[in-house]
């Protein structure tokens, strides 16, 4: 069984691994490029905890060949602050304790930064539809829900003033 | 998974050569074929990525109808600017699957070809009269939407054989489509029943054609075709209504699981076609 050869771009920067046919994404993005921010819960599309953006589309990573990112552009967790400074949504989760254990946090901060850029204003219906497929079994959900429309909202307000 | 191969042709030929293998799997979103490799219920050797192929990712308009690339997922038939409007049953059915997540991989052909009875865009297919245009060892050829799937996880197509496309007909005014499933929860479940109704009338409000397609509610999704009869030359009227609830029930063959009794099933089939058939209706009314 020989390995594959894959070119594509993670959080902006090139990168080529090598995948056995059977690897997920979510195994090469934490076992080969150590990119471990990404969880693995279920393993089969249930949980979310391993979603990144792919071509900017929302996806479970545990759900995607490693070798069918091929030209591909890949967001993960470890893109999303910018240096230094959280991106709006991760300090909107530290402010409204939208955490608990953590497991889940990098998934639903990947999911809900794809909701803000297909929707900068969602309702709480949509944000609570949209993230329907990000399990936490610690916050009863209310305090993620209330920061990510905090943040949507911040969002908003740093566009119109830039 | 140790003589697996990953396998992305570029163009139809190859893969149908490709598909051809003794256990070749094709790939098109993923979320229920990798999910079977994991669990070692699917043991394919070869697994063959469609969407590289060009045209099997991607809506276009033809002849009056839509073609639809096998591929193409969940979340693009919403986002498509006319699709959901002549196809609002169609799409609020694909849009059924999973979560966010799985919508942005979740393609038509793999909701066919997974043959699960309770596969929520099948019965909103069949209503809709769609084609798969089917690629194979001896050419493409044409076949209905209900005659892939024979039971559950079996299919009608032959070695090497795949879907490429699907064809929605040319819709007329004064048409249009629904389609409702049952769940217990709002979100993400499979369905205990599903119903779809797609129906056209004339300028008067008269129903002019109607089918009716039910799903879980036995191996294969179901056309009724008595039920859809039964709204035809009609205005929706009560009597029309509860004839079509009748050849529903009839025609239900469900089983009882922990998710519903056949009777349940087939009590609530009759119920969601109604509801389905009203939507329509009223959706068909609204189209200039």
């Amino acid at each position: 069984m020989s390995k594959q050869r894959t070119a594509a771009i993670v959080n902006g920067d090139p990168v080529e691994f090598l995948s056995d046919p059977g690897q997920t994404l979510l195994d090469v993005l934490r076992d080969e490029l150590h990119l471990t921010g990404s969880k693995e819960g279920c393993g089969s599309g249930d949980c979310g905890a391993c979603s990144v953006i792919m071509d900017g589309r929302l996806v479970c990573s545990c759900l995607v060949l490693a070798a069918e990112v091929e030209g591909c552009r890949v967001e993960t967790i470890e893109g999303l602050a910018a240096g230094g400074t959280l991106h709006p949504l991760q300090q909107k989760f530290l402010d409204h304790a939208a955490l608990q254990c953590g497991f889940c946090t990098p998934g639903l901060l990947m999911a809900s930064k794809a909701l803000l850029d297909a929707n900068p204003d969602p309702t709480e219906s949509e944000a609570r539809y949209w993230l329907a497929g990000n399990l936490c079994r610690c916050t009863g959900y209310d305090k993620i829900i209330k920061a990510v429309l905090d943040a949507a909202a911040e969002l908003r307000q740093d566009r119109k003033s830039a | 998974m140790a003589q697996l191969s990953y396998l992305s042709p570029s163009s139809v030929d190859e893969a149908v050569k490709a598909l051809s293998g003794a256990s070749a799997r094709a790939l098109s979103g993923g979320t229920d074929l990798l999910v079977q490799v994991r669990s070692g219920r699917a043991k394919p050797d070869h697994i063959v990525d469609l969407k590289r192929i060009p045209g099997l990712i991607g809506i276009r308009s033809e002849n009056g109808g839509f073609v639809i690339g096998s591929a193409t997922c969940g979340a693009m038939l919403s986002e498509h600017p006319t699709l959901s409007k002549i196809w609002p049953g169609v799409v609020e059915a694909a849009n059924l699957i999973g979560s966010t997540q799985v919508q942005g991989r979740a393609s038509l052909a793999g909701n066919l070809c997974n043959a699960s009875p309770a596969a929520d865009s099948v019965p909103a297919m069949i209503a809709a009269r769609a084609t798969c245009v089917i690629a194979g060892p001896s050419g493409t050829r044409e076949a209905a939407v209900e005659t892939i799937v024979t039971g559950p996880g079996k299919t009608s197509l032959g070695a090497g054989e795949f879907i490429i496309a699907f064809k929605l007909p040319p819709r007329g005014s004064k048409a249009s489509d629904a389609y409702l499933r049952l769940i217990p929860r709002t979100e993400m479940d499979i369905a205990v029943a599903g119903a779809a109704v797609s129906l056209a009338l004339d300028a008067d409000g008269v129903c002019t054609s109607a089918f009716v397609a039910l799903g879980a509610v036995a191996p294969t999704a179901l056309l009724v075709a008595d039920a859809g009869q039964a709204l035809v030359g009609t205005r929706l009227e009560a009597a029309a209504l509860t004839q079509m609830e009748e050849a529903v029930r009839a025609a239900c063959q469900p089983i009882s699981d922990k998710r519903g009794t056949a009777d349940y099933r087939t009590k609530i089939a009759a119920v969601l076609a109604h509801r389905a058939a009203v939507i329509a209706w009223n959706r068909a009314k609204e189209q200039a």
